[in-house]
């Protein structure tokens, strides 16, 4: 079977002012697979995973060079739609975020802003579905999604996601406000979903992604220092630093 | 120990203080004018037409007065909701930080300026401006009183919308974005509505500085006590009619007391601004929680 890569970034390199966040990152994130960025707290994961969507951008004082490919097409050629690529890219942030609205109106956010009128019911349940929360929610779609527990808001937010129909789903530290109850309810979950998108994990938490992922990135203060297999990284680190940070001596 | 019991008690009576300066207001309020429905109906008080407090036999109809001031202050909300609540979305969305530090400091600038400038302003400046645009016998108009009110209430509703939408989580402008909204989007769906209780807030109580206001509404609004058809007409407000003849009364008569009378009907219409704003901005706060 051939890889093929969804994702790929070449000699990515971001700045934050005369911060240099990442340093010549290069990564290809496969089709329905599961890629896991590890390495300790500033280490620029969440930094990177917000390269791929363009979600830096908000960040005035950000400055970026090398390449973000996405099916082929630099994100950040002048030509991008940004908002079509966010659609095609979904994002799921660290502490659960659902808007104050409904729980139907939560997942139904994506849809209602492409301007699409039909259908927007099934779609609400399909990814209810997909996210498994359908049965804890579907007699009560219209309470308040802050009501959910935070677990509960969390899959919400994936649903959220679900429902746009992106074809790469990334997730920033996803269950780091989550029991492990809930932690292990949205690890399931991630099997199920790589098998019709493309996802991208950012953890700091090792053993979720040894658990999880098919590949795993290791980001040492913003350079990647190896990328492999996660089996391989775990197993038999080829670098000393990937060694030590995953057998606790730091980080 | 003691000390502890001391500090609490120190500032109990200063919290204390303002509930009785509240009393004792309200206590006046109804001491000097609530005499004056023992002879005169408390409903041709309030719906009567004609307010004639020194003519004989004397006329003490509010109605004009209760009309002139809502007039002068919805219209005074029509100029400043959606000026303020566009530069509140302006200054904390949309503005570059540059350009927001200019912005911001100007507003509050313009809550600074004394009323008694934009009266003077509003009868100098723009009332010959009106009269002369519309060809009206007078500028004094309710209009006129409205458009130099609403950038009076202006400041209050923009900064207090600017605290309500900067406080807007960024996590929920994040959801938003990368779901493939646009900015305007973010801001429509997702920013403005999460603010909606302080925005009401800020409404409300923009309408209680608008309907409060005097020394403008004396100056510019034309003063004349009948119940205004048109925008374009003088009218006089509650507060502008005690301002300008409370100083002519004699202490204890009708007169005297209808003016009291026209307070407490002023502080019952400002109460219930304060409470239906205490009571959305309560009901957008549980909405925000999730109810619990």
């Amino acid at each position: 079977m051939v890889k093929r890569d969804k994702v790929v970034t070449k000699n990515l390199n971001l700045w934050f002012g005369d911060n240099h966040v990442l340093k010549d990152v290069d990564i290809g994130i496969e089709e329905n697979k599961v890629t896991a960025v590890i390495g300790p707290s500033g280490c620029g994961k969440s930094t990177f995973l917000r390269c791929l969507n363009r979600m830096n951008d908000l960040i005035d004082t950000t400055r970026i060079t090398g390449k973000v490919l996405f099916d082929g097409e630099d994100v950040y050629n002048n030509r991008m739609d940004v908002v079509d690529l966010r659609r095609r890219v979904g994002m799921v942030f660290q502490k659960p975020n659902p808007f104050p609205k409904s729980v139907f109106e939560n997942v139904a956010y994506g849809l209602r802003i492409q301007g699409i009128r039909y259908g927007i019911h099934e779609k609400v349940e399909k990814a209810l579905r997909s996210a498994v929360l359908w049965d804890e929610v579907k007699n009560r779609l219209n309470i308040s999604a802050l009501s959910l527990s935070g677990g509960q808001q969390q899959r919400l937010c994936i649903a959220r996601a679900l429902a746009c129909e992106p074809e790469v789903i990334l997730m920033d530290e996803p269950c780091s406000a989550l029991d492990p109850t809930a932690t292990a309810k949205i690890e399931e979950l991630l099997f199920t979903l790589k098998e019709r998108y493309t996802i991208c994990i950012v953890t700091h938490n090792m053993q979720q992604a040894a658990r999880v992922s098919d590949y795993a990135a290791f980001l040492l203060l913003g350079e990647l220092v190896e990328f492999n297999d996660t089996n391989k990284i775990f197993t038999n680190p080829k670098d000393k630093r990937t060694e030590d940070y995953i057998t606790g001596r730091f980080g | 120990m003691t000390k502890e019991i001391f500090i609490k008690r120190f500032f109990l009576f200063f919290a204390l203080l303002s509930i009785f300066f509240l009393a004792g207001i309200v206590f006046v309020l109804f001491k000097e004018g609530i005499s004056l429905f023992t002879r005169v109906n408390i409903i041709d008080f309030l719906f009567g037409k004609s307010w004639y407090p020194t003519h004989t036999p004397a006329e003490f109809g509010i109605l004009p007065l209760i009309l002139g001031s809502l007039l002068v202050t919805a219209g005074a909300l029509v100029v400043a909701v959606p000026l303020g609540i566009g530069s509140a979305i302006y200054v904390s969305e949309i503005a570059k930080p540059g350009i927001r530090d200019v912005i911001k400091p100007l507003l509050e600038i313009l809550a600074g300026v004394p009323s008694v400038v934009y009266g003077f302003f509003g009868m100098v400046i723009f009332a010959p401006f009106i009269q002369n645009l519309f060809n009206l016998p007078t500028g004094l108009t309710a209009f006129t009183a409205s458009v130099i009110l609403g950038i009076m209430a202006l400041p209050t509703i923009a900064s207090i919308a600017e605290d309500a939408i900067s406080s807007v989580p960024v996590s929920f402008k994040e959801a938003s974005l990368s779901l493939g909204a646009t900015k305007w989007e973010t801001i429509v769906r997702v920013i403005v509505p999460s603010a909606m209780s302080g925005i009401s807030t800020a409404i409300i109580l923009g309408m209680g500085r608008a309907i409060g206001e005097t020394m403008t509404v004396l100056m510019v609004a034309g003063g004349s006590a009948i119940i205004p058809h048109t925008f374009f007409q003088p009218v006089r407000a509650m507060t502008a009619t005690i301002a300008a003849e409370m100083g002519e009364t004699v202490v204890g008569s009708m007169h005297y007391q209808s003016l009291f009378a026209i307070a407490i009907v002023l502080f019952m219409l400002t109460l219930t601004f304060n409470i239906i704003a205490d009571f959305i901005s309560q009901k957008f706060k549980k909405k925000m929680t999730g109810g619990l």
